[in-house]
């Protein structure tokens, strides 16, 4: 799932300052999940900010919707109505629903409440953790299931580099090294021997910055 | 399957699709053979001298003043000197030009690049203007993680790793090919191409098999982490042995002389490094920690000239380069081999 924090408080009520009817918008997926975005923290934030706008003095309205998910548009239409009487539109969304709303919406100012952090999982309750870069190309059948280009903190694909020790990575102690993580693996599948191919440099194409990457199923599209 | 199976085996699956593998399968032992470059350090190595190698750390300046005084003594008591890229992660004046300063001053500069800071064609580039400017020997490193340098918030790239850079260069080199499978039509770029090992990283199981890695990928020389740890440094160098792999590439072993026992806490918090207690404990009692820093480094010397396998030492002072001249005399490695290196065919820039 996409993993996502919220932004600190201040820099929210800073995001909204000018709104006078402003409109807090949940998502029903990850987020919901990741405990960030959903119906609950939707209310939670209407309520602190509606607190300090009323020690301000202020007089604004704020109200709230929480959709399905945010990143597809039949549900973004369901906000319409609400959105009309709204000058602002404050997002609990990832930041793909962020845009799905201000591009349903061309007339409306909108605004990001949480920042979007990474696909990943949830490894203790409470505790969400990176798997995935979206990098586009998986090699994970190469490195028995654990990613390098995301867990190890060069992207090495020959690993592991000189500053693994005891298991970390040289950055800090509580990151585990992913090339420790690959060799114990492959070694208890009794798979070294897939180590010793020289990995040769990734083709990238597949990666950010060529644009928005674009998938395309036709037997989906309705015509 | 054994490291050494494994450097033929990744070497004949064409070491990553580069080519026909031919980087990895020309390796070629340490010794005989002919040059394949007009570097110095090849020449030193392939005569089958005692190498010593050292280091110079540029300034955090434009000013060359430095380097090239370190470089005009430094030349006399070392057949190459390495020019740390951005060691750290701290921003410096660039190894490219400060290998030309070496150049200027007479020296045998061994420039280092890591994969932090350049795609695969920013990296290719540099080597096609050092070589322009007569550098024959590149380190090719992954280098150090960003965050621990003054720009932490900078992006790191990582576009391609250590090992995949040293099967590039050998491809340039080699097979007169860019990264791409372009042609490079004259003037190919022959460099002396070296990487890095860590004997005291983990899983040291896997240090010696990815040095195979290494040599399939094309590595010719190899400096190591610097020892502090001379057991485990001996442990490491008889499963290299074992494997065969001291015939294949030539280890020039790291030494690094510290001026003081707060010196050695230090380099035990750094990651990847291994200082053991007696060494700590004879630096504490010492009266004179600087001579007795560079005692140790001498007798370590001492130790690795007798080690099988070894075929010489990269001794990197840091901030101290002064020192290095004393060392290599009193480990009875000065005056240096006077070699004759073959000038290029083709004429190129002269620095100078």
């Amino acid at each position: 799932m996409i993993v996502a924090e919220p932004k600190p408080i201040s820099e929210v009520a800073e995001l909204v300052r000018d709104s006078n009817h402003l409109l807090i918008v949940g998502c029903g997926e990850c987020v919901t999940v990741c405990q960030v975005g959903g119906e609950k923290e939707v209310e939670v934030l209407a309520s602190a900010l509606r607190i300090m706008w009323k020690k301000d003095g202020r007089k604004g309205t704020i109200d709230t919707q929480t959709i399905v998910r945010q990143c597809e548009p039949e549900y973004v239409a369901e906000l319409a109505k609400k959105v009309k009487e709204a000058d602002c539109v404050l997002s609990l969304g990832c930041g793909v629903g962020v845009q799905f709303i201000a591009e349903a919406y061309p007339d409306k100012w909108v605004v990001p409440g949480l920042n979007t952090s990474f696909g990943g999982g949830t490894v203790q309750a409470g505790v969400w953790e990176e798997r995935c870069g979206f990098c586009g190309d998986c090699i994970l059948h190469l490195t028995g299931g654990i990613c390098p280009i995301i867990r190890c903190s060069k992207s090495i694909l020959n690993g592991p580099c000189g500053g693994s020790q005891d298991g970390h990575c040289e950055l800090d102690k509580d990151i585990p090294c992913a090339w420790q993580l690959i060799y114990d693996r492959l070694k208890g599948l009794g798979r070294l021997d897939l180590l010793d191919a020289v990995q040769p440099p990734k083709d990238w194409t597949a990666s950010r910055d060529g644009g928005p990457r674009k998938f395309v199923k036709e037997e989906a599209m309705i015509e | 399957m054994t490291a050494a199976d494994a450097a033929q085996a990744a070497a004949a699956a064409g070491a990553g699709g580069q080519g026909d593998g031919a980087a990895g399968a020309t390796s070629g032992g340490p010794r005989g053979g002919g040059c394949r470059t007009s570097s110095r350090l090849e020449r030193v190595l392939r005569e089958g001298h005692f190498a010593v190698t050292c280091e110079i750390g540029p300034p955090q300046s434009s000013k060359s003043e430095g380097i090239l005084k370190h470089a005009s003594v430094l030349k006399d008591y070392s057949d190459g000197q390495n020019l740390t890229d951005n060691q750290t992660a701290i921003v410096r004046l660039c190894s490219l030009a400060a290998a030309v300063h070496v150049i200027r001053a007479g020296g045998e500069p061994i420039m280092q690049m890591t994969a932090r800071d350049r795609n695969r064609i920013a990296i290719q580039s540099d080597i096609l203007g050092a070589a322009s400017l007569g550098v024959r020997n590149i380190l090719c490193l992954a280098g150090d993680h960003q965050t621990f340098g003054n720009h932490p918030g900078a992006r790191n790239v990582h576009d391609i790793d250590s090992l995949q850079m040293v099967q590039m260069v050998r491809a340039m080199r080699d097979e007169k090919k860019f990264q791409c499978g372009d042609q490079i039509k004259s003037h190919e770029p022959r460099m002396f191409v070296g990487a890095a090992a860590n004997p005291f990283g983990d899983p040291f199981e896997f240090r010696v098999r990815r040095l195979a890695k290494k040599i399939a990928a094309g590595a010719e020389f190899i400096q190591t982490q610097c020892i502090f740890d001379m057991d485990r440094f001996e442990k490491w160098m008889r499963m290299v042995r074992d494997e065969g792999l001291d015939e294949k590439v030539f280890i020039l072993a790291g030494i690094t002389p510290v001026k003081s026992d707060k010196a050695l806490k230090y380099i035990r918090t750094v990651p990847g490094m291994k200082v053991p207690d007696e060494l700590i404990k004879r630096m504490e009692g010492a009266a004179d920690k600087k001579a007795e820093g560079v005692n140790i480094a001498v007798e370590m010397i001492q130790r690795l000239k007798e080690m099988k396998g070894v075929h010489g030492v990269h001794i990197m002072a840091i901030a101290w380069e002064s020192i290095v001249p004393e060392i290599v005399e009193r480990a009875g490695l000065y005056p240096r081999p006077e070699v004759e290196v073959e000038e290029p065919a083709e004429a190129e820039v002269a620095v100078g």
